[in-house]
């Protein structure tokens, strides 16, 4: 009975905090799939600053790469009556059931990054991410742009076959390239996406286009492969940078010291801040009740050396990359 | 060991758990609540089904490995089934069920015939049961099926936005079942007995390869029926599904109380076991800036105190009636 009693004094508790609750700022859970890359690293860690630059509480639940561990923290983001959800999905489908309890609790899911199943496009407000084709076509027209009527012959580093994300940059790369015959891919191959296949590479490359001579621009589909393909320049007496123009994706900090050294000279960010720009959908759909579109595309920023590149890499280097 | 005891672990697990629950409701608002419960009970299900099985097996001395396989491969198979191959949804159950039931029956007879470790043999059993999801599909794959939809909707509605969902009620019907079964029924008598001492419980006339077949087998169908709770839980099938989820059973049983070593132990223990762990994942995203991972090292924590607990309360029943038998302890 004394237990009984217990139980009922914490519920009138939890009432009378609710209610003090509602009149505080906003509480959004965030169910993370899990920090399995730098990027995702910093997109938590650039999440919990915007959070706190829009006065909102933000809870994370990472879901160390298990869908069931991410459906479990929706629920119990649904129990603790947050007043919106962030989805990054870690699988495309299979989130109906749960989208749906949310819905009739009436809390908005935003998802973050990813896109689920198609299904179920009435379940969630609207979903925060990037156009991979529109990055690819933003490092295109800035070779288009920096080397005018010139002829320029490009080698291209690909990511991981049969990843989306490398078809995208590749499709938009050629479209950005499009109605410029004096810009052409003379030779594009796999790096994986990875330094060390890069590296690899981009060596066959300059061995195959007359040490380097005949080869303009390197185009890479990331980062980490131009760190790479960087590294062999250098090793083979070229000079990245001056003699070899280089566009990359992603801006991750290590592209920005390349930069600042004049050994890299553009770079399309993949932004971090996917929090950003749902927390403002989320805040006025919930003050204003603006709904917001189903699809926000976040900013596909270009940097050149002309960005101060060393205050870029500063601002970068502690997000978790 | 008296009867009261006999009973002390698992009161000690419900008293954690109870104590457990009343922290995060005076912590947190909206925690005492119905709500929360049924979300302990749905989420967990699948876990809940497979560590009934899991305890069937280490009171009798053994161990299934290959359960989180199982389940991984059953979801797959499920998606393939219904959405690829156009098999009727329940007669799909039936079959995954049966093929179950036949993987963990083989994994029993080997057990028992070719006299190997369970560990080994469930070990294998594990890599083999992944390794066939992967080859039927790498992908996560919807399942559309009007049943699953209408199943994934059925629920009974309670007060506060709270809902029994079928899942739930599956698990609870599971964790009735198995203690009828293993407490009730011969059948489950000679289980406590096999984890007891497998000469003396064979000297005794029990049918002990009849018995490990049925114990592994029944493992393995309830892995199967997780599974299939597990792709209602997520409407898909994914071959990286419940990876590691045999640890999450094992763990759940020695935190219900139940030896490692075999002969004794309780569904009931297992049952607070699964909702402990469920608790303490509900603790986190409810606070919502620790680790996750903060839930493995809480859940290894208790596994300790538990398994030491149990050590000294074993001790402290054996050491009178070693002295009464004039045997001289180390």
């Amino acid at each position: 009975m004394n237990f009984k009693a217990l139980m009922l004094g914490t519920a009138l508790f939890g009432a009378g905090f609710s209610a003090s609750a509602l009149a505080a700022d906003l509480t959004v859970g965030f169910s993370q799939i899990g920090s399995e890359s730098g990027w995702r690293a910093a997109e938590t860690t650039v999440s919990k600053s915007e959070a706190k630059k829009h006065n909102v509480t933000l809870k994370i639940a990472d879901a160390q790469q298990k869908q069931e561990n991410q459906i479990k923290a929706i629920r119990s983001f649904i129990a603790q009556g947050v007043d919106a959800i962030f989805l990054a999905p870690v699988v495309a489908t299979g989130w109906d059931a749960v989208l749906k309890e949310a819905k009739e609790a009436q809390i908005p899911v935003v998802l973050l990054d990813r896109d689920i199943d198609p299904a179920g496009k009435d379940l969630y407000l609207t979903a925060v991410t990037s156009d991979s084709v529109h990055e690819g076509a933003v490092a295109g027209q800035w070779l288009v742009k920096t080397v005018g009527t010139k002829p320029c012959n490009v080698v291209e580093l690909q990511g991981t076959v049969g990843a989306s994300v490398a078809t995208n940059r590749k499709k938009g790369f050629e479209e950005g390239i499009a109605g410029h015959p004096n810009v052409k891919i003379v030779r594009s191959q796999t790096g994986d996406f990875t330094r060390a296949k890069g590296k690899e590479v981009m060596e066959s490359f300059i061995k195959a286009e007359g040490g380097g001579k005949n080869i303009c621009a390197v185009y890479a589909h990331n980062d980490d492969m131009m760190v790479g393909a960087i590294q062999a320049m250098k090793e083979a007496g070229l000079k990245p940078g001056t003699e070899i123009l280089t566009v990359s994706i992603d801006a991750v900090p290590d592209i920005f010291k390349a930069m600042a050294a004049g050994e890299a000279n553009a770079t399309v960010e993949l932004t971090p801040n996917m929090a950003g720009p749902a927390l403002d959908a989320v805040i006025a759909y919930k003050t204003k009740g603006t709904v917001p579109p189903k699809w926000i595309q976040t900013e596909s920023k270009l940097y050149t050396q002309a960005d101060n590149p060393k205050a870029v890499y500063e601002s970068k280097k502690d997000l978790g990359y | 060991m008296t009867s009261l005891n006999r009973l002390m672990p698992v009161a000690a697990t419900t008293a954690v758990f109870l104590l457990g629950f009343l922290i995060c409701a005076l912590v947190f608002p909206n925690f005492a609540s119905l709500r929360v419960v049924m979300n302990l009970l749905t989420d967990n299900a699948f876990l809940g089904i497979v560590a009934v099985g899991m305890t069937f097996v280490i009171i009798s001395g053994g161990i299934d490995l290959s359960v989180g396989s199982v389940i991984g491969f059953t979801t797959v198979f499920l998606a393939l089934a219904i959405e690829r191959w156009g098999i009727p949804p329940l007669a799909a159950f039936a079959i995954i069920l049966l093929v179950a039931a036949a993987f963990g029956a083989a994994m029993g007879a080997i057990i028992q015939y070719v006299d190997l470790p369970p560990f080994i043999v469930t070990l294998a059993g594990m890599f083999l049961a992944r390794g066939a999801s992967f080859l039927l599909s790498t992908e996560s794959l919807p399942i559309n099926a009007d049943l699953y939809a209408h199943l994934s909707d059925l629920a009974f509605r309670l007060p506060g936005g709270a809902r029994l969902t079928v899942p739930a009620m599956i698990m609870l019907a599971v964790v009735l079942a198995g203690m009828v079964l293993l407490h009730l029924t011969r059948f489950g008598a000679n289980v406590y007995a096999l984890g007891g001492s497998r000469v003396s419980t064979a000297l005794m006339g029990v049918n002990v390869p009849r018995t490990t077949v049925l114990i592994y087998t029944l493992s393995a169908v309830l892995a199967g029926l997780s599974g299939i709770v597990f792709s209602l839980y997520t409407s898909s099938g994914y071959s990286l599904s419940a990876v590691g989820v045999e640890l999450d059973a094992i763990a759940a049983v020695v935190i219900g109380g139940t030896l490692l070593s075999g002969g004794y132990g309780f569904i009931f223990g297992t049952f607070v076991g699964v909702l402990i762990q469920g608790l303490i994942q509900t603790y986190i995203s409810f606070d919502g800036s620790l680790s996750s991972w903060w839930a493995k090292i809480a859940t290894g924590l208790l596994l300790f105190a538990f398994i030491a607990f149990q050590q000294i309360t074993l001790r402290m029943a054996r050491r009178p009636r070693a002295r009464a038998m004039g045997v001289v302890q180390p």
